[in-house]
């Protein structure tokens, strides 16, 4: 017995709107991506405990106080000097690591200023001393 | 004097390769979308010039400081005191969390080293200070 095909469908995927859902999810992503990348002052903090001895000649010290004055070895300094003077430190000795010392009562943002400076002075090796170590 | 034309060029933009273009474009911003995901609390970020990026959005946890001294990590409100344990958790899901604190230029520096206390006993040692660009 023989059956008789009756229609011939054409097997076909309809590609032709593809590029409209491509667009469409691309202007999607587009539009929800926020290109704003997270910056900020990158630090490496020290495992509780670890402490090294470290020559006195090579620590440079840094002290702020409540009112945002900044004291660098022992000489009161401001943000532009206190780039040079570390500068000139740093050139003399390689090896200087900078000990930042700062009043709890200081203000965030001038913490962050000098960090700031030290950081464009070159100064690889920063320790922020915390205050329950300071004498 | 009549010049003949040698050539006919047939002129039609080829929009078969439109689809592909798309498709690139869609892959490379289906990958670099992150979506926002933690809204913080109002912070005004300090300045700085000597800046870098954190290369990956997805392991980073932020901690945002008010200058009232309001504490929020990744949009839970948390105290002082938790911060440890909060940290900590986070550490045991993904041990390469960097932690971003986005403080207040306002804010008081003892408490932002108080938490920087609390990360380095729960073990957090990559941290970075958020900053704006200065101009």
């Amino acid at each position: 017995m023989k059956f008789r095909k009756r229609f011939r469908v054409k097997e076909e995927i309809p590609i032709c709107s593809l590029p409209d859902i491509a667009f469409l999810l691309l202007i999607f992503f587009l539009v929800s991506t926020t290109m704003d990348m997270d910056r900020g002052i990158g630090l490496t903090l020290p495992t509780p405990g670890q402490t090294t001895e470290v020559p006195r000649g090579n620590i440079c010290y840094v002290w702020v106080n409540a009112i945002g004055e900044i004291m660098c070895d022992g000489q009161m300094v401001n943000l532009s000097q206190l780039r040079e003077k570390v500068q000139r430190r740093l050139s003399e000795n390689e090896k200087l690591i900078i000990s930042l010392e700062t009043d709890p009562e200081t203000e965030y943002g001038v913490f962050v200023d000098v960090l700031d400076e030290l950081k464009l002075a070159g100064a690889r090796r920063i320790s922020i001393v915390s205050p329950e170590q300071s004498p | 004097m009549r010049f003949q034309r040698r050539v006919k060029v047939g002129t039609s933009i080829p929009t078969s390769s439109m689809a592909d273009i798309a498709f690139l474009l869609l892959i490379f911003f289906m990958v670099s979308t992150v979506f926002v995901r933690y809204r913080g609390l109002p912070v005004q970020l300090p300045w700085a010039q000597k800046i870098q990026r954190i290369e990956t959005k997805r392991n980073i946890t932020y901690i945002w400081v008010t200058a009232d001294g309001r504490i929020s990590i990744d949009d839970m409100p948390v105290r002082l005191p938790e911060v440890r344990s909060v940290v900590y958790e986070k550490l045991a899901n993904n041990p390469r969390i960097i932690v971003s604190l986005k403080c207040d230029r306002k804010a008081s520096y003892g408490l932002v080293s108080a938490i920087m206390e609390e990360l380095k006993k729960a073990g957090a040692l990559r941290i970075n200070f958020a900053t704006r660009r200065e101009h």
